[in-house]
């Protein structure tokens, strides 16, 4: 019931969110170009760069911890290519 | 010499053959805006010390691209185990044991989707895993949302040392999804979604629970489904320095409920250095059937104090430097991180102290690292 009743204000706080602040356009456009993705794409915005040591600080929290799951969407990126 | 010249030479031309061959299959695919994972290749020494618990060993990564069209992946990851913790000099006897695990992965681009599959087995003296997975992402909205649903199966071996006559297994199902949104040109955000569902043996055949101080085997249900929801961002704050923040709320069908707070800072430091830094605070509540010390009899039974309400608190730092750097052709870097952890426990008893429960634990990683 709770989550019903949060629906509307999660639907729009979500397109507001998609939508961005400075576009009140509908539909909204991608206002973020490519050649202004530089910066994403920098190695320091990826806190999982390296696949071996983010598996092995997984498993030490998975193995020791009763939480578990959404770590990391494998095959995820940032659209920065 | 020769032989092995030869022997390169023939091996040179299989994998051509096969880059060719994987092309041309998979040409119908289309023009692709995506880029394949970088050819890469990572080896590790990796130790873990806490709780009377030492497990340590070497891993390594190859990540390499054929035709352009797919990229392949092979893992390799040991643990030596030396066990002694709370849990087993209480009540059996210290032991060492070695897990070794195989990770086979195939990436393949279509247009603006990656698509993965893999597949991983571990094993160890008395369990084995087998499984695998499916993952896509796609790229949405020009570029600036990448949408990502994956799918994992795996089935487990359980038995017991000395004890043939135990067996048992264990059926994984995974469902997961996400979205990652560029907010700004400086900033994005991630949302992420994991299921998962247990069915089997859920415990330790070693583990024993306590009942009016006397102690019998523990008893889990054999079904367990678990929810999490992980809400992140990182940004860039000028001066090649970024920061990231990121909270994860758990909860399942054992009542455990539990919160997972992060937040880092990078920054590089010249051309060659990049330092890392983190902190990171995790909580739960216990488990429905849990239960330091029973005072009566229940169906289900345990005194894992995975289940149990504790916290934790660390804090870790990696450092990163540049060795050789051929831009363009290739890269090779060398890493060192640690992190310290504490685990404090509410309501896990050390029997020895009759006090309540807790330890500290080092984490270390050694590890060079190769773009190609």
């Amino acid at each position: 019931m709770n989550t019903l009743r949060l629906l509307p204000v999660i639907v729009v706080s979500g397109a507001a969110l998609l939508a961005g602040c400075s576009s009140l356009k509908w539909p909204p456009e991608p206002w973020v170009k490519p050649y202004e993705r530089e910066r994403l794409a920098d190695p320091v915005m990826n806190v999982q760069r390296d696949t071996l040591a983010a598996r092995h600080s997984s498993h030490v929290r998975e193995v020791r911890e009763g939480a578990r799951g959404a770590v990391v969407v494998q095959g995820g990126g940032c659209g920065c290519n | 010499m020769a032989a092995t010249s030869r022997a390169l030479g023939i091996l040179k031309r299989l994998l051509g053959l096969a880059g060719s061959l994987l092309g041309g299959l998979f040409t119908a695919g289309g023009a692709k805006a995506v880029d394949l994972p970088a050819n890469r290749a990572e080896a590790m020494y990796h130790a873990y010390d806490g709780g009377g618990v030492q497990a340590n060993g070497p891993a390594l990564l190859v990540r390499k691209s054929l035709a352009d069209k797919v990229s392949l992946s092979a893992q390799y990851y040991v643990d030596m185990v030396s066990n002694a913790s709370i849990d087993v000099i209480t009540t059996a006897s210290p032991y060492k044991e070695k897990r070794t695990a195989y990770d086979l992965g195939l990436d393949y681009v279509v247009r603006d989707a990656l698509i993965k599959v893999s597949t991983s087995s571990s094993k160890e003296p008395d369990y084995s895993v087998g499984g695998y997975a499916v993952d896509v992402s796609q790229e949405v909205f020009g570029g600036m949302t990448t949408v990502s649903m994956g799918y994992s199966r795996a089935n487990d071996k359980v038995s017991k040392k000395n004890s043939p006559e135990f067996s048992d297994r264990v059926r994984h199902w995974q469902y997961r999804a996400g979205v990652s949104q560029i907010l700004t040109p400086r900033w994005l955000m991630n949302l992420n979604f994991e299921a998962i569902s247990d069915d089997g043996f859920l415990g330790s055949p070693y583990r024993v629970a306590r009942v009016f101080g006397a102690t019998v085997p523990e008893r889990n249900p054999r079904t367990r489904t678990s929810r999490s929801v992980k809400l992140g961002a990182i940004g860039d704050i000028g001066e090649r320095q970024a920061v990231h923040g990121e909270y994860r709320y758990y909860w399942d069908t054992w009542e455990i409920k539990a919160h997972t707070l992060e937040g880092g800072y990078s920054r590089y430091f010249g051309d060659d250095w990049l330092a890392d830094g983190f902190v990171r605070f995790y909580s739960q509540d216990k488990a429905l059937f849990y239960s330091d010390n029973a005072t009566s009899e229940t169906l289900y039974l345990s005194r894992n104090r995975q289940l149990g309400t504790y916290n934790t608190a660390g804090f870790g730092a990696k450092l990163t430097y540049t060795y050789k750097r051929v831009p363009g052709q290739y890269e090779v870097k060398l890493h060192g991180a640690y992190e310290y952890i504490r685990y404090t426990y509410k309501d896990f008893t050390d029997v020895r102290s009759n006090s309540l429960y807790g330890f500290n634990a080092s984490v270390l990683q050694l590890y060079v690292s190769a773009t190609f």
